[in-house]
């Protein structure tokens, strides 16, 4: 029992204090002790005591009344042994059973009651919630188990973080002479169910290898608005492609046709050629390529009649 | 304003979103045409719109604003609920018309 008790000390002592000491205030007493407990009517004899003790591999039982189940004492490895040592085996459990009990409760934290076990020398308290039913029984050893567990869930989430750290740095574990990503989707005419997945998937890895949350939903509005274009005005879609660099990202989408009549007129606010379905949707406002080109750092329109439209967007990414 | 206070203060419906009433919202933006939306709404605002398709819910994904308000009691098929719970965006109904569904909102001091 004093080995049990220099370990908590040695604990203490030897590994970083704060971390164990906030967890034993952080964990509850029902968190760690043992639930599943057998109870032995104060009828039985010490030699069963032994007997279960053998078989169940426990060091403590607690003694309930045979008719009402009321917790009477707790009978120990050490009161087995004080048996032993004088030959009682055959005694009642009552003449051994500790009675003056200990107890924590479900809900206090686990400092509390390490507090009690240390001051006591006791190897085990029994648990009992707020109405003094029995809920448990903690030992030492169930405490040291729950510290370890919660010590690992902290290690895991430690490590997590350190991850999530690292993809924060834009590209800064691929390294290569030019590293790119490339992102491509096929988008099809009078398809608006799909609208907007090209860009919100653009968003989605954006965010994902680390773009801050600015750039990605500019890259996100301006491509959402060339992908609409080629649902609105296409006569068989096109393409999105996404090429991401380090240090700029380029969105294009092409198609074969029908091509813009005046690129330059189509690049003025409110114009617009959009259908009454689309409009009725409120699509055809007239200000797609203005917002893109609002979020965009360039953004350059090829089109010819019957030949099809190429838009092309140049997103610089800020060097923190 | 927490969402649920708004939600409470208008008796609005909530469609999709449910355990996310906990979002700040603050500020509005009122059209329905979405390219206005997309340019002119700003992350954490309320979209007021009478559009109920689709699309609505990749905008305010894109956008990140709190949630999207449909007012008038405007229908919303089940596929525009059904990917607003997919895509995490907090889709409210309001049975009253935009302009009141604000008025109220700016007399429960939003």
């Amino acid at each position: 029992m004093s080995q049990n008790f220099s370990l908590f000390t040695r604990m203490n002592k030897d590994l970083p204090l704060s971390i164990l000491h906030e967890l034993t205030y952080e964990i509850q007493v029902s968190e760690v002790m043992s639930p599943q407990i057998s109870t032995l009517p104060s009828t039985i004899s010490m030699r069963d005591v032994k007997n279960v003790m053998r078989s169940q591999r426990i060091s403590g039982i607690p003694i309930v009344s045979a008719e009402q189940q009321k917790l009477l004492g707790l009978v120990s490895v050490e009161d087995l042994i004080r048996a032993l040592e004088q030959n009682k085996l055959d005694a009642a459990v009552t003449e051994f059973m500790a009675t003056n009990l200990i107890t924590a409760l479900d809900e206090e934290p686990v400092v509390e009651a390490l507090k009690r076990l240390e001051r006591t020398g006791f190897g085990r308290l029994v648990v009992v919630d707020k109405k003094g039913n029995l809920a448990g029984i903690l030992t030492k050893g169930d405490i040291m188990a729950g510290l370890l567990r919660a010590l690992e869930k902290t290690y895991h989430r430690v490590e997590q973080l350190q991850q999530d750290e690292q993809s924060h740095h834009f590209f800064a574990a691929l390294n290569s002479d030019e590293t790119s990503l490339t992102l491509r989707y096929r988008v099809r005419a009078g398809d608006f169910i799909k609208g907007g997945q090209a860009s919100s998937n653009i968003k989605k890895a954006l965010q994902h290898i680390g773009a801050t949350p600015q750039l990605a939903r500019r890259v996100a509005i301006a491509t959402y608005e060339i992908e609409i274009n080629l649902i609105i005005h296409t006569d068989d879609g096109g393409y999105i492609v996404a090429e991401v660099r380090p240090a700029q990202i380029k969105v294009v989408a092409h198609d074969d046709g029908p091509g813009i009549a005046d690129v330059s007129l189509a690049r003025q606010p409110g114009y617009s050629t959009a259908s009454s379905k689309a409009r009725e949707m409120g699509f055809g406002a007239g200000m797609g390529l203005v917002n893109a080109e609002r979020c965009a750092d360039e953004l350059h329109v090829w089109s010819a009649l019957t030949v099809g439209t190429r838009v092309e967007m140049i997103f610089n990414v800020a060097v923190p | 304003m927490k969402l649920e206070k708004i939600v409470a203060e208008l008796d609005l419906q909530v469609l999709a979103g449910t355990a996310q009433l906990e979002r700040e919202a603050q500020g509005c933006y009122i059209a329905d045409l979405l390219s206005c939306v997309m340019a002119g709404a700003q992350p954490d605002q309320l979209w007021f719109t009478l559009q109920t398709h689709l699309n609505i819910i990749a905008i305010a994904s894109m956008l990140e604003v709190a949630a999207i308000v449909v007012t008038e009691a405007a229908p919303i098929a089940p596929a525009t609920v059904e990917r607003a719970a997919a895509e995490g965006v907090i889709l409210l109904s309001s049975t009253e018309p935009t302009y009141e569904t604000v008025a109220k909102l700016i007399q429960a001091g939003y």
